[in-house]
This record gives structure tokens, sequence and C-alpha cells, in this order.
């Protein structure tokens, strides 16, 4: 029996790295790209018997191509960076709100609800602040919910966010039926009533008010009380409780922000972009926008760059599928299969795997 | 009313399959949001093999085989899913709310891009699938509603009832549970927790994935146009509603069946509030997960380390 | 009677890094008698212990099972040796009935039958007098029926060597009865028990032999019948050790915070504090000695406010205002709003006295944040700060935005004691302090201390290491089990003095309490 149990330890160990210089760090995840891309090349010339090359012309021209190409690629990359504010300060209290979808939806919602009932009545300016206020306060409703829940009973939060997510599908189907008189349930884009188009751009100020949002945040997150506030919560509830910070007023006031912020990112999707509404307005932005937040490790400034790769591919494989006659699905495919790394890559960079040698004291 | 009760029992098993594969899943700790994707990348899996199967036998078809061949084909990508799932999220150990969503990213991409190319082909397969036992007819409205079916609303419920045996009566159960409920207490009682999580989340992801199969297939009778994910977030949905109980998934699928649907068969409903009944299985779930919060029943709430990792203690 | 031990260690050492945690220790049991252990917080009682089940792997030594050598690698191994260790915090599936918590893990042939197994488990139970329902749930169930569960698992998997870490930590004395005359018939019946405890009296109560460890040694083992407390009490703390802190005379002691007979429970409802009453005064370092998990964490919580209490009062003499104010059921936002300048070096540092991902200056301004009107931080003053303590104190360190968790355990204890003191508190309490500092370390923190005695703060100093409480600390309050056992002056206190004070379970009969 002796000796026995010493071939049950196992000879590989996994410890915590200690910090990386940042080029490991950049080159890790450029690695992590750069498989991904060779994967997604791999399965595009098995879906379409393309050469590889040409697939990543397509999909640079389908980001770059023209500038109504660069336009769109802004404005998507605008929307989805919008999304991934708002989820941000909730994830860096470890509250896991997969709401945003729902929560961007209901703030299209009420934007397009004031634009169709009050448009007519209300001059211009003043129709837009009704906007803004409907929007936000769409939002924060939605948010507000499972963050009172949560501080009050414990509720989980991941899981309630998640169907308030189809609550929001299922008001706007029941919306579009109602008061689309044709009947088709298509709602004819209003674009009288949008948001004002700067320097005669249509994206331009969706792109001024999300960058200046981005600073924003940074700032909130960085250098107010309030966003330190939220990191002592994150990182640990006993120090917050030690320096007597109220965590239930914190979650519950964060999440407020939080909807706000996908409240704006309704009014600028419905009023700076579409000028209408259906139900699958956000489409699935509010998702991505999670991973954007992680890959970016909450740092608003980082999520630039994580948006950029994501729509950057989206778009790109767009143009390829339309380019080999594909479907348009494939780029979900791809943005998954790359994401797939990405996220996978991760690990390398926070652990590192040894041989368990002689010290036991290890295991 | 028959007709209403057989569309809720055939649409409700859909969401059993996934919900009975979610439970494995949960209770092994594992909060897999990936699951819409799941049951979209079972459907295809399923259908693709359906349709290269009709295409090599022509008019020779064996309907068992019909049925057999995507049914493993479906298997057999859902526990791929499971297992890409289980690498990334213990393995890599990443954080499991990112990687679920990024699969089900994934899984909508491959359904669509299965719809776009292939379209609404199905058909032909569906009546293997759809075709209800031979004495149905002859028992009136009794044998509509307990025997029209085709063989996957059975399977359904046979897998849903072997689960809640298995995690309730069996050994491995156990195990599983505690799992899900304390990994440090199984590891110290020698329990496996990596493979327990892998295993769970494999099997569970399988089974999700017939409920794809069997939304296209028989409640769509094949006509499969458009992106099945939402029946995966209700799926997740039934889970808190069951409150993590299979058993209690068979009757709690056939009321999310029935809600869903409701609006259709009563008469006197508008053409808009239809959607507003489509909400109720959503609010339902909410009002059930709130209420067993408050409660706070020990028995009725998520497994305790749901959504958390485990590794063993690094020192 | 065979005349092999059931168990014998043999000069079973183990290292961690430097630290040596257990120094050539040899030991034995045999079957059917109840050995001791004794020894003060870290003296590597579990250590040792965890070598026998398998947790750990000694660096030299052998162990002997009835008399044949044995390789005990993984707790598995210790299974199949008839190794059950009862660890000291439960490891139980909360909504598992007890039952299912027993047969958890195990592989047995046949087939799964909870039926059959809560007979077994009644059987068991039956056998050695053990009271309880298998059915029942854990979360329901009171610590000593958790303590039940686990006793029964480890006999229902067939143990007959069981081993017991600080069995009665949690019990009441009318628990502790019962476990003792559980334990009683399980020595009838042949079983080898090892028992981990601080307490004497439990000691000479329920063991045949104790052995002693301090600080890793092995010191010796002693029949029970031919001893006496004072004999293990030396053994167990030794000789006094000079130090050589530095201790001036407290200048005009004058009473900054007043406990009145606080009570407080933990979660479970066991009571943690039962009656503590004492005054800390201005000028004087008072110690907290006592064994681990007396209370004494409860009662600095108490008093910074953390620790709801079910009566009693806090009272704090304010020096500005010569008010006294009640401290009791406020939080620590509203004690700060009374002006009290409360200072709190928490012993879980990295998880409550500091966040371990922010860097040392957003640490320095855990505390200060929150001042002023301004909803952005003034990051200027706590960089300052941060700087000055790493100048002061030595702090290694590349710079200042280095996250704490980054540091050695002496460099954040320095941060954490820095930014503490920097408050100007008129109270400062630090929980075991020096724990796993290196004696540079030490003694920064000790100087630390002294100098804030000597500017007029009240200083509360709980403490391990009874050298360092008698060198360091004017007066020392010693707790057992929640209550105040005494309070000895620090200059003519023995160590064998506070040792007996410590290990004494009730105060009553001795009338102490007046």
């Amino acid at each position: 029996m002796a000796g026995m149990g010493k071939t049950k330890h196992s000879r590989i160990h996994i410890v915590k790295r200690e910090a990386l210089p940042w080029y490991y760090r950049v080159g890790v995840r450029a690695l992590a790209i750069v498989a991904a891309l060779i994967v997604t090349a791999v399965v595009i010339m098995l879906l379409t018997h393309k050469n590889p090359i040409q697939v990543y012309i397509s999909m640079l021209k389908g980001a770059f191509g023209t500038e109504l190409r660069i336009w769109s690629l802004l404005q998507n990359i605008a929307i989805l960076l919008c999304i991934s504010l708002a989820v941000t300060p909730a994830f860096k209290m470890r509250f896991w709100n997969c709401g945003a979808e729902g929560q961007v939806l209901v703030g299209c919602l009420a934007t397009t609800a004031v634009m169709m009932f009050l448009g007519d009545s209300l001059p211009l300016p003043l129709l837009w602040t009704v906007m803004l206020i409907a929007a936000v306060g769409a939002g924060i409703v939605w948010a507000l919910l499972p963050a009172v829940t949560k501080s009050l009973w414990n509720t989980n939060e991941t899981l309630f966010t998640l169907m308030m997510n189809y609550v929001a599908t299922q008001l706007v189907a029941f919306f579009l039926k109602t008061f689309v008189k044709n009947g088709s349930g298509v709602l004819p884009p209003m674009p009288e009533y949008g948001l004002p188009r700067l320097l005669n751009k249509d994206y331009l100020l969706n792109i001024v008010i999300v960058v200046v949002l981005t600073v924003l945040v940074y700032i909130y997150l960085k250098y107010t009380k309030q966003g330190y506030e939220i990191a002592v919560v994150g990182e640990s509830e006993n120090t917050a409780r030690y320096i007597g910070i109220n965590v239930r007023k914190v979650v519950i006031r964060t999440l407020v922000v939080s909807g706000a912020l996908c409240g704006v990112a309704g009014l600028l999707l419905v009023g700076g972009t579409n000028h209408t509404i259906s139900t699958t307005t956000v489409d699935g932005r509010g998702f991505t926008a999670i991973m954007v937040s992680w890959l970016a490790k909450f740092d608003p400034l980082y999520m630039v760059l994580t948006t950029f790769l994501i729509v950057f591919l989206d778009r790109g494989t767009q143009q390829v599928a339309t380019d080999f006659r594909m479907p348009n699905a494939l780029s979900d495919i791809v943005t998954g299969i790359i994401l797939l790394f990405i996220i996978g890559c991760e690990f390398f960079l926070q652990y590192k795997i040894v041989s368990a040698k002689a010290g036991k004291e290890n295991a | 009313m028959v007709a209403f009760i057989v569309s809720a029992i055939r649409l409700g098993m859909t969401f059993l399959f996934g919900s009975t594969g979610e439970t494995i899943t949960e209770k092994s700790g594992h909060l897999n949001l990936g699951i819409p994707g799941v049951m979209c990348v079972g459907a295809s899996c399923g259908c693709f093999a359906e349709y290269l199967y009709l295409t090599a036998a022509k008019r020779s078809v064996e309907p068992i085989l019909a049925v057999l061949i995507p049914i493993l084909a479906t298997l057999l990508g859902g526990a791929l899913m499971g297992l890409i799932y289980s690498f990334l999220t213990v393995t890599l150990r990443c954080n499991q709310n990112v990687t679920g969503l990024t699969l089900t990213t994934f899984g909508v991409g491959v359904s669509d891009f299965m719809i776009a190319k292939t379209g609404a082909i199905y058909s032909k397969g569906s009546k293997y699938f759809t075709a209800a036992l031979p004495f149905a007819d002859d028992l009136g409205w009794f044998g509509k509603i307990f025997f029209s079916h085709g063989i996957l609303i059975y399977l359904a419920i046979a897998i849903a009832l072997i689960s809640s045996f298995v995690l309730s009566k069996t050994r491995i159960g156990l195990n599983l549970r505690s799992v899900g409920e304390n990994p440090a207490t199984a590891d110290a009682a020698g329990i496996n927790v990596a493979r327990y999580r892998y295993m769970a989340t494999c099997i569970g992801c399988a089974i999700a994935g017939l409920g794809g199969l069997s939304f296209v297939m028989d409640y769509l009778h094949g006509n499969w146009e458009y992106c099945i994910d939402a029946i995966g977030w209700l799926a997740i949905a039934l889970v808190i509603f069951t409150v993590w109980k299979p058993n209690l998934g068979i009757i709690g699928s056939i009321v999310f069946g029935a809600l869903y649907i409701a609006s259709s068969y009563i008469t006197g409903v508008s053409f808009a509030s239809k959607e507003l009944f489509k909400m109720l299985p959503y609010i339902v779930t909410i009002v059930v997960l709130i209420f067993t919060s408050i409660r706070d029943k020990k028995e009725n709430q998520p497994p305790q380390s749901l959504g958390l990792p485990y590794f063993r203690e690094e020192r | 009677m065979d005349k092999t031990a059931a168990i014998e260690l043999k000069n079973i050492t183990k290292t961690f890094g430097s630290v040596v945690a257990n120094k050539q220790v040899s030991l034995s049991v045999n079957r059917g008698e109840i050995l001791s252990i004794l020894g003060e917080n870290g003296s590597g009682k579990t250590t040792l212990m965890n070598m026998i089940s398998g947790i750990y792997f000694p660096d030299e030594g052998e162990i002997f099972i009835n008399g044949e050598e044995a390789v005990i690698a993984s707790p598995k191994d210790a299974f199949q040796y008839k190794i059950g260790m009862i660890h000291q915090h439960f490891k139980l599936v909360d909504v598992f009935s007890a039952t299912e918590n027993i047969v958890l893990g195990l592989e047995e042939k046949g087939r799964y039958n909870l039926k059959e197994a809560e007979q077994k488990v009644h059987a068991i139970c039956e056998q050695y007098g053990f009271e309880l329902d298998p059915h029942k749930k854990i979360y329901t169930m009171s610590v000593s029926e958790k303590q039940t569960v686990e006793i029964v698992k480890v006999l229902y998997r067939g143990a007959d060597i069981l081993i017991l870490d600080e069995p009665t930590a949690v019990l009441t004395p009318i628990e502790i009865r019962k476990l003792f005359s559980v334990l009683r018939k399980m020595r009838e019946d042949g079983k080898a028990i090892i028992i981990i405890t601080h307490k004497l009296n439990e000691v000479m109560e329920i063991s045949d032999r104790v052995s002693v460890l301090r600080k890793g040694e092995y010191i010796g083992t002693v029949n029970t019948a031919e001893t006496d407390e004072a004999e293990l009490t030396e053994m167990m703390v030794g000789k006094k050790i000079s130090l050589n802190i530095h201790r001036s005379e407290p200048k005009n002691p004058t009473p900054r915070l007043e406990v009145h007979h606080i009570n407080c429970s933990n979660r479970e409802g066991v009571k943690m504090l039962d009656d503590v009453s004492f005054t800390a005064q201005a000028g004087e370092i008072l110690g907290i000695a006592g064994i681990a998990g007396s209370g004494q964490r409860e009662l600095l919580e108490a008093i910074a406010g953390l620790q709801k209490l079910d009566s009693g009062a806090v009272l704090y003499n304010n020096p500005q205002t010569g008010k006294m104010d009640n401290l009791c059921s406020k939080t620590p936002l509203q004690i700060r709003e009374l002006g009290v300048r409360l200072s709190f070096v928490p012993e879980d540092r990295l998880g409550m006295g500091l966040v371990g991902n922010m860097d040392i200056v957003d640490n320095m301004m855990l505390r200060s944040y929150s001042k002023g009107k301004s909803m952005f931080l003034e990051r200027k003053a706590p960089r300052d700060l941060a700087e000055h303590i790493i100048d002061e104190l030595e702090v290694v360190t590349p710079n200042a935005n280095t996250p704490v968790r980054r540091l050695s355990g002496g460099n954040v204890q320095k941060v954490l004691v820095g930014r503490e003191i920097a408050a100007a508190p008129t109270v400062l309490m630090a929980a075991y302090p020096v724990r796993g500092l290196d004696i540079n370390s030490s003694y920064t923190i000790y100087n630390l201390l002294n100098e804030q005695k000597e500017n007029g703060v009240a200083v509360i100093f709980v403490g391990e290491d009874l050298d360092v409480l008698l060198e360091l600390c004017d007066r020392i309050l010693v707790i057992g089990s929640g209550h105040v056992t005494g309070v000895v002056d620090a200059r003519t206190a023995t160590k064998e003095e506070i040792g007996l004070l410590m290990t004494k379970t009730t105060v009553a009969e001795k009338g102490e309490r007046s």
C-alpha cells in the first residue's frame, strides 16, 4: 500500500503569475487574435474554398472600404461602446448585470414613444430633452428593479436581469402591434424628430456624445468618490463594511448610473440612428457589451480598443459574407470563435503552469 | 381545448429539454448562459445530419434511422459545446458569464447560417419526428393529449424523470449536487470536482441540444425560418421557475408552453395583447425568483456556488 | 493488552519556506487511549495533525500505523489507514441531510441506499450515545450537531484513529460534557483518540496522556494522572524570554474607552462575548491575551461599530468635549462623525483592512476618502502619506502605485498600521499586528505602538505571544471563551499566571468577576 498515494498527486501545478510587463500582455493577446484569425480563415476557406488572403482583404474593405463604411464602423463602435460603458460600473462592483439588452431596449422604446406621440406638439429642442429624460428614466427603472431586490433579499441579479430582457422585448412587440396602424408591425422611420446632425454628418453627434461619455465614465470610475466606493465594494464587501460604506446604497446608486447610460444608448440608437424601433434594434449588443467590458478589464479607455476589435470583425466578416455569397450569420460565428480565443488566452496572462518538483508543500 | 393542450405540451417539451440540461449543468455550479447557443447548435447539427441522411438515402429512408441519426448528431453537437464551455471555465478558469454569452453568440451564428443556407427544407424529415403512436386516434381526446406526440416529446419526459431520479436518488447525483453546493467540501470528500463539472456540463448541453432539434423538427414541423435562441432563455427561466427540480420541470414546461401560446387560443385577445401574453413566462419567473429569495428557503435556492469558479486553494 | 501503538510518529519535521512548523516531533497513541496535544497558538499542533491526515507531507521522519511504516500522501491514504480527522471548520454541505453528508464521496459497493445508510448511522449513534437526527438538514443544525455529523462521518467510514482539532472551542459546557462522554465510549471501544486543545481543565478531565508542543518543538509527554495544571502550563509556555522591547511608564493615564457589560453572539447564535467589561486608558497599552477565537475579534469589531451587540455599552470619553459618547449600535461612519478618532488594524489585513488589488495610494484613502464636499477624490494627500509611510517605515515596494497584494506580509502590515496611525487616533486597536512578520518588522510595529502610547493614545493590542504581551503592554486583559478571566499588571505578572487565566473556561467559581 505504501507509495500508492504518491501517483495521485498531479504533476502539473497552476500558480498565479506576478505582474507581467506590458509588452508580454499585449503580445499574448495579439497572438490569440492572430491564432483566432487563422482559425477563422480556415473556417471560411472550408465554407467558400477561397484564398484566405482574399478573405482578409475583403474584411478590411468591409470595415474601411468607403467613407460610408468608415462612418458606419464608427457609429457601430459608438453604440457598442456606449452600452459597454453602461455595464461597466455594475461589473466593477461584481454586480452581474446581464440585462443591458433590455435596459437599452426600453430606452429605445421610451424614445420612440416620445417621438411618436409628442413629436408634433413639441418644439424640437424640447422634444429632444423629453426624449432624453424618457430614455434615461426607462433605463433606470429596468436596472433598478434587480438592484433593489438584490440589496433587499439578495435575489440573483444575473437571472433577474436576463429575464428583464425578454420582458422588454415583448413590451416592444406589444407596442409595435398596438400603435403601428397598418398592422405590419414595422414602424416607419421618423427622421424628422431625430437628434440634430452635426456638420451635416449622420452619426457625428452619436460619436461625439460617446467620446464624451467615455471620458466621463473613465473619470467617474477613477477620480470620484463614488467610483472609488464602487471599486471597494467590488473588491471586498468586508473592507467596505470596515470603512463604513453603505453597500446597499452603493449598489442601488451604481445601477441607477448603469441604467441611465443604457437609456442614453437607447436614445442614440433610436434618436440618432434608426429613428424607429423593432424588437431586434439592440441586436445582442447588450450581451456583446459584457464581453467588451470584461475583456478590457473594466477600463473605459481599453474598451475603445476591444469595441473596435469586435465591431471591425463584425463589419469585416459581413463584407466577406456578401463578397462570397455567404449568409450574414458568418460574422457571428467568426466573432464567437475569436472571442473564445481571447477569453482563453487570459488564462496564460494570469497563471503559469509549473511541474510540481520534489517540493511537496506546494501541493 | 384539446388542441391547445396538445400544443402546449409540444412546445413545453422543447423547453423541458433545455431546462433539464441546464438544471444538470447548474447543479454542478456552472451557470451556463450559452444554453441558447447550445440549443441552436444542437438543432443545426441534427438538421444537417437529417439533411445528409435523407439526401443519401434517397427513397429508401428507414424511419428509425431518420430519427436516430439526427438525435445522435444533436447530442454530439451539444456535448461539444459543453466541452468548449468546460474547457474554458474549468481548465482555463475563465469567467462563466462571459464564456456562456460568447457561446450563445457563436451558436446563434451557426444556426442563422444554417437557416440562410438550407432554410425551411426540413419538413420532409419532420414527419418522422411527429409520427404519433398508432392507437392515438382511437382514444379520442385522451389519446390526443397523451399519445399523439412524436418520439422527442416522450424522450423529454423520460430524460427529465431519469435526471430527477439520478439527481436525488443516486450516489452520482449526491456527489454532483455537492459539487455545485460546496466544491471545497466535495473535494475534501474525495470527489473530483473538475471531472464532475465537465461531465455534467457536457451531458447537460447534449440534452439541451435536443430541445433545439425538437423545436425545429416537432414544433415547427421543419419550417425553420427564424432563430430559436428565445427558447434557450425560456429554458433558463424554467430552471428558476421549477426551483432546480427536473421532475417539476415536466409540469412547469407545460405551464410555460401554455402561457406562451395561450393568447392564440383565447378568443377576444387582440393581436397586440398576444405579445403581452408571451411576456408572462418571464414575469412569472421573476416573481418566483424574488419570492424564493425572500422566503430564503434553502432547498429552493440556486446551488450555493452557482457561477463561482473552484480552484483548490493556492498556497 | 496489545503493546504496539495505533499510531506512532518518529522525528517528524516540517518546514514552510524558512519557518519551521514542526521540529523532530515524536509521539504515540495506543488503542483505547485519549491523548491530548497541548500547545499555544502557532505551536504546530494543527500542522502535525494535518500530516497524519494526509493534507501535508512531512519533510523528515516516519509515521507508523499498528507498528508498520505508513506513507500518507493524501486524505484518501489516511482514510485507508482508518484515520479520521474532525477539522475545526466543518466541511459539510448545508442543504444536505446528515446522512447525505455522511455518505458523500464514499465509493461503496452495491446500490446507493440512503435508508440502509440511515440505519447504519443510527446504529453508530446508539453505540456511542450520539444524539443525531439522520434526516435533519445541516443548515438547521446547531454547531454541536454539525460536529456530531463530522464525528459520525469518520466513524461511518470505519476510522479507528480519530483526531479532533479543538473540538470544544465552539461548544457550550453542556455540549462539551456530552462530547466527552461520547469520547469515553469510543475509548472503551478501543479507538485511539487524539484531541487538540488549549484548555487545561479539559485536558485534565478527558485525556490519559498529554503531549506538549511549544513553537514547533516537542516538549514532552506526561501521564495526566501524574501531573497538574501548573506543570502543564509551564511546559506549554516555557521560560520567559527577554525581548528587550522598550516600554515607558504611562504618563497620567486617564480612562478613554469604557466597555460595560457587552454581550454578543455570532451568526450561529453562539455567545462570543459574555458580559465583558473593561477600561482602556489614554497613554497606556492594554494587551488582550487569550486563546484564538475567544472573542477577541468580536470585541474589537464591537468597539469599531462592526458588530451588533445584544446588550451593553461602549462609552468613549471625548477629550475635546469632555463628554461621554456611547458608541454602541453606531456604524463606523456615525462614530467618525461624533469626532471619535478610532483606528483599527484588523486581523484580516488584505480582506478587511486593505484592498489587495488597489495600490498603496488608493489604500491610504480608504479611511479618509469621503472627507470634504467635493465629489472628486483628492489623491495628493494620500500620495504624500504613502510616500511618507514608505520612507518612514522602510516599506519595500517598487513605488507607491504598486498593488498592496504584491507586497510581503511585513510590508503590508506597515502600510496598514502606518495608515491607521496617520489618522492621529485617540484610540488605536491592533489585532495580531505582528503575526507572520519577521523580527525587524515586528520591532518597527512595537515602536510605532509605543510612540502612540507616549502621545497619549489609548492603545489596545491583541496578541498571541505572551512574551511580547508581557514586555510591551502596561496591563493585560485576559479573556477565555468570551469572558474576562482576569486583568493583570504586565510588569509583575508571569507567563504561567496568564496561561492559567487563558485556559480557564469559566470565572464564576473563582469569584474574579467582582
